[in-house]
């Protein structure tokens, strides 16, 4: 297994935010997690970005436990993420904010930079070559050079998509790539994130569009309350009963 | 020509050693830290290189050299926990350490107390003062682009973001510290050699708010807005000064008044520094250009 996460706890004071989960993503697999509002996604996603702390529980990544360490390492052992209020460095362009995403696969070229060699010319052009390379694929290439602010929603979402994969991770964390887009938008994140999974990425896809999820995935997980009520392949999660009841109630 | 050169001689010199001073904010600036620490290093580093000149009889260059990587040193250890606070608490940790500076310099005998040291041999000309700014200019200058040039950028936008990247900010942040002390103390130690003296009374906090001002007045969203605003602001007084004197003013308070005038216009208008005056203008002439006519 490429990440397990074992019987983690998140407790906010007296809540249990996330409430003994444990699950496991495979190499090369899109793993969905859903569940309602509050359910707990994104805190379990900021628990295996290291961005929180878990209260229990252990996360195996790469058969490395990477629970309680800081962002950063976390990210240098190949877990990158977007966020679901969208977090790009707002004043530089679409390129640069790639660029800076490639911080873990480039080398500090600060002397040869002092020392005006030309070595450090070309890296530099490789970076931007690798970025533009990057949000070609995302489908803003001629975006590139525009002001991450002056972007749409949609096209944020994207260059954020773009940032995270320029550390070449090895498992990709999506908060809700979908909130607030209008349909057309959702289409193109969607083709995006099949793209993804067709070149073999793994993903952990925290979505509130069910419909996205159940057919982008290979594997889903559903949180209620900040506990797992379902896991498995995402035909055998539609029919669970439990997971009907927590989406639509249960007439009671 | 060379006579006006040579009366406004120690005018060069200060722009020259505040912009450095400008640059040491600066540093710390560029990550989004408000670090208000520097006047405490610029005094380690005077009176670094001012005992090493006065009673070690030392070689100037090596008395300048202790008194960048003294400060340096100091910075580690105090910017490991202190970075770690953010904002107005930072600010406040800094003026702490600022003021813990002075006031041991104040207390220490072998450095004569509130009075200082007096008598410091005159080594630093005016060369030397513009070529340490033309270094560290250079310096900032080329981490433009490169790739921690870009991790500083990050921090500064959106620090847990960037961490979410890979980026160690922490360590980013304490060694733009370090520089930025290196850099202060630098500029103690050319000033130290040049005005002759230190005392604990220049170092006080007036003196890192006046660091902070030339920053902010000349623009931090590029390395070399600090430097234009020192340069701005060392320059003015003197200029008013020649100013009344054409139009047969007596010096006085009037002077101090204008000055503050035109500190207070720029900040209005030029909300991010002497740096965007161009883009200003280019705005203004855009509004007051006719507008087409519809259809």
């Amino acid at each position: 297994m490429l990440l397990s996460v074992e019987r983690l706890v998140r407790a906010f004071g007296g809540v249990r935010a996330v409430d003994g989960v444990t699950f496991a993503v495979g190499e090369g697999e899109v793993h969905g997690l859903i569940g309602p509002n509050g359910a707990g996604k994104t805190t379990l996603l900021n628990l295996v970005s290291g961005m929180l702390e878990p209260s229990e529980g252990i996360i195996w990544f790469r058969g490395e436990r990477i629970d309680g360490r800081a962002p950063h390492r976390v990210a240098a052992r190949g877990v990158t993420r977007t966020f679901q209020n969208i977090r790009l460095f707002a004043g530089l362009s679409a390129a640069a904010n790639v660029i800076v995403g490639e911080h873990l696969s480039r080398r500090s070229m600060l002397w040869q930079r002092l020392l005006l060699l030309p070595k450090s010319r070309t890296e530099y052009e490789q970076a931007l070559d690798n970025a533009l390379r990057l949000l070609d694929r995302v489908g803003l290439r001629d975006r590139a050079f525009h002001r991450a602010s002056s972007l749409s929603y949609g096209e944020q979402r994207r260059v954020e998509i773009a940032r995270a994969l320029a550390a070449s991770p090895r498992i990709l964390l999506l908060d809700e790539p979908t909130a607030g887009m209008n349909r057309n938008e959702v289409a193109s994140v969607e083709k995006l994130i099949r793209q993804l999974a067709d070149a073999g990425h793994s993903v952990l896809l925290v979505e509130h569009n069910v419909r996205l999820v159940m057919e982008v995935s290979n594997r889903v997980t559903v949180l209620n309350f900040g506990k797992v009520i379902a896991d498995g392949e995402p035909k055998e999660v539609a029919r669970d009963p439990e997971v009907i009841a927590a989406y639509l109630g249960t007439g009671e | 020509m060379l006579d006006w050169f040579l009366t406004y001689q120690s005018l060069f010199a200060f722009i020259g050693i505040n912009g450095l001073l400008a640059l040491s904010v600066y540093c710390t600036l560029s990550c989004g830290q408000l670090s208000l620490a520097n006047a405490g290093f610029m005094a380690i580093g005077a009176y670094a290189a001012a005992l090493l000149t006065l009673r070690a009889h030392a070689a100037f260059p090596l008395a300048l050299l202790v008194a960048t990587v003294v400060p340096a040193i100091v910075a580690v250890p105090l910017g490991l926990p202190v970075l770690r606070l953010r904002g107005v608490f930072l600010a406040i940790a800094t003026i702490g350490f600022g003021e813990v500076v002075r006031l041991a310099f104040v207390n220490w005998d072998y450095t004569n107390g509130a009075l200082g040291l007096v008598a410091i041999p005159q080594k630093t000309s005016l060369w030397m003062v513009w070529i340490a700014l033309a270094l560290a200019l250079y310096v900032l200058g080329r981490l433009r682009g490169s790739r921690i040039g870009y991790a500083l950028e990050a921090i500064r936008q959106d620090e847990p973001a960037s961490r979410a990247i890979g980026i160690a900010s922490t360590h980013y942040k304490v060694a733009m510290f370090a520089f930025g002390a290196a850099l202060a103390g630098l500029a103690g130690a050319l000033e130290a050699h040049f005005t002759f003296m230190v005392a604990p009374s220049g170092y006080g906090f007036g003196r890192v708010v006046d660091m902070l001002v030339y920053a902010v007045v000349g623009g931090d969203a590029i390395f070399y807005g600090p430097v234009l605003g020192a340069a701005f602001l060392t320059a003015l007084p003197e200029a008013l000064r020649g100013a009344g004197q054409a139009v047969g003013l007596a010096p006085g308070p009037l002077r101090l008044f204008v000055n503050g005038a035109i500190l207070l216009a720029v900040i209005l208008f030029l909300p991010n520094g002497l740096v965007s005056l161009p883009e200003a203008i280019r705005r203004w002439r855009m509004r007051r250009m006719p507008r087409a006519p519809l259809g």
